[in-house]
């Protein structure tokens, strides 16, 4: 295998965007990449394309073609990729092993996704189909439900509390204040977050990311071959996709997320590093908890002291583990199938130091940690200064 | 889980639950309702509804994890049950 590195990167304003369609969208992330990478379509050897849901959201399929032709990519292979919240992570994945086989060399990824032209109950019953249809689902569940449950359970074992919840919204509301393309560029006070409205208990409006529309893309090709398109290659030093239940009542423990931490013990390993190496990571925030659990499963703290940690500021840009300085789901937004991709942008954006106000101090390894469902698909990508 | 008979449910503890108060489409005149994952004696865990006297968020008729519930019977195939007092 080869080694790849990341050459160009392109993302949307993540929002809500009534005058904007997904292949808009997209067109405008894959363009913008292409150009940061000084690539033409023509050059382009193979398009992956993360989506969960544009057949439900918008009515269209053979979404990969669409897309790329649009950009005047033709005459290659041009498939989407369905992984829940993780399908970009996971085209990401599969694009990358493509090029590290040898199979290609100029490879472009993007992920998209249009939610905001249903309304609210339409949303949470797409959103829903990433759960186990014929069990929970059909019992009621939502996303906020399940990864309520998931909090409840956290906070019976661990002593969690909704103040541990509550700080990671306060820090990634923090964060994407100084994000021009996150969708919320909104601080919110601790006391807002605690009083938020009841989504699904313990879990408030504050604790759930954003219903959002918004494209990423990312160009890569073989480390070796970078130097010919760009003089900020970030390599890419691993990148790992597993699996798991996807009811969540068939997992034996629900306060942690085994693909998580399968795909994140092989992607250490492929790296050559261990956790504690880690100076920085976008992780998988749909929810508040979701974050928490993230930091104990990626081994940044043990278990049980995720709470704690973000509570302490640990996680905080000046923290001594900045997570989510982009401001991640909750504040950037989550435009569910851009969203693995979009969070491969920002650890670059971060690694070339271009970050602004949001940049870190330690930036030369970071991880991104892109979730489907309720764990049921991880992909942990590292990437570090070429 | 539709393999499960109301002989193999019978009771069993809440493992984790919650009151949704935001629903899909489909469920919207049910809020607020308590969903909750329940293990069974022979360790199986199954996702329910908790049903309540008056309504789901009525603290006395609330299941916490822990609580031993016992089933009620199936709607649409997923299981009901009722707190034991």
């Amino acid at each position: 295998m080869r080694p790849v590195a990341v050459a160009g990167m392109g993302k949307t304003a993540f929002g809500a965007f009534p005058d904007r369609d997904l292949r808009s969208l997209a067109v405008e992330a894959g363009q913008k990449a292409l150009e940061n990478g000084h690539a033409s379509s023509s050059q382009v050897e193979a398009f992956y394309l993360g989506n969960f849901a544009g057949p439900s959201f918008v009515g269209q399929n053979h979404l990969a073609p669409f897309v790329a032709s649009a950009m005047g990519i033709t005459g290659v292979p041009a498939t989407r990729f369905e992984a829940a919240c993780a399908s970009s992570g996971s085209a990401f994945f599969h694009a990358v092993s493509a090029v590290a086989a040898g199979l290609y060399d100029i490879v472009l990824v993007a992920g998209v996704e249009k939610m905001t032209s249903q309304p609210t109950p339409k949303v949470a019953e797409i959103l829903a189909a990433a759960g186990d249809s014929c069990g929970e689902v059909r019992a009621g569940a939502t996303f906020p439900a399940l990864f309520a449950m998931i909090a409840r359970r956290h906070m019976y074992q661990y002593g969690t509390t909704r103040a541990h919840l509550a700080s990671v919204a306060v820090k990634n509301h923090q964060n994407g204040a100084k994000n021009p393309l996150a969708h919320m560029r909104k601080v919110i006070t601790m006391e807002q977050a605690l009083a938020g409205k009841l989504i699904a208990e313990p879990l408030t409006v504050y604790d759930c990311s954003l219903v959002s529309d918004g494209a990423a893309a990312v160009l890569i090709m073989p480390l070796e071959r970078a130097a010919e398109f760009t003089d900020q290659p970030v390599r890419i030093l691993a990148v790992a996709q597993t699996s798991d239940h996807v009811a969540l009542d068939e997992k034996d423990d629900i306060t942690t997320f085994r693909a998580v931490q399968t795909s994140a013990a092989k992607a250490y390993s492929m790296a050559g590093v261990t956790a504690a190496d880690i100076q920085f990571a976008e992780v998988h925030d749909c929810f508040t908890i979701a974050e928490i659990i993230a930091i104990e499963d990626l081994g940044f703290v043990p278990k049980g002291e995720g709470g704690p940690y973000s509570l302490a500021g640990g996680t905080c840009i000046n923290g001594e583990r900045p997570v989510n300085a982009s401001g991640g789901l909750k504040s950037k937004g989550h435009p569910v199938g851009a969203t693995g991709v979009g969070q491969i942008c920002d650890v670059v954006e971060q690694i070339r130091g271009q970050a602004g106000e949001r940049q870190v101090k330690r930036n030369t390894l970071g991880l991104a940690q892109n979730l489907g469902g309720s764990g049921a698909t991880s992909v942990i990508t590292i990437l570090g200064a070429a | 889980m539709n393999d499960l008979s109301a002989k193999d449910l019978r009771s069993g503890i809440i493992y984790t639950e919650t009151v949704v108060y935001s629903a899909p489409e489909a469920y919207v005149n049910d809020v607020p309702y308590q969903l909750a994952i329940v293990e069974l004696g022979s360790g199986r865990r199954v996702t329910g509804r908790i049903i309540a006297g008056n309504e789901a968020g009525a603290e006395s008729e609330r299941a916490h994890i822990g609580d031993r519930v016992q089933f009620a019977e199936f709607r649409d195939s997923i299981p009901y049950f009722r707190k034991q007092s």
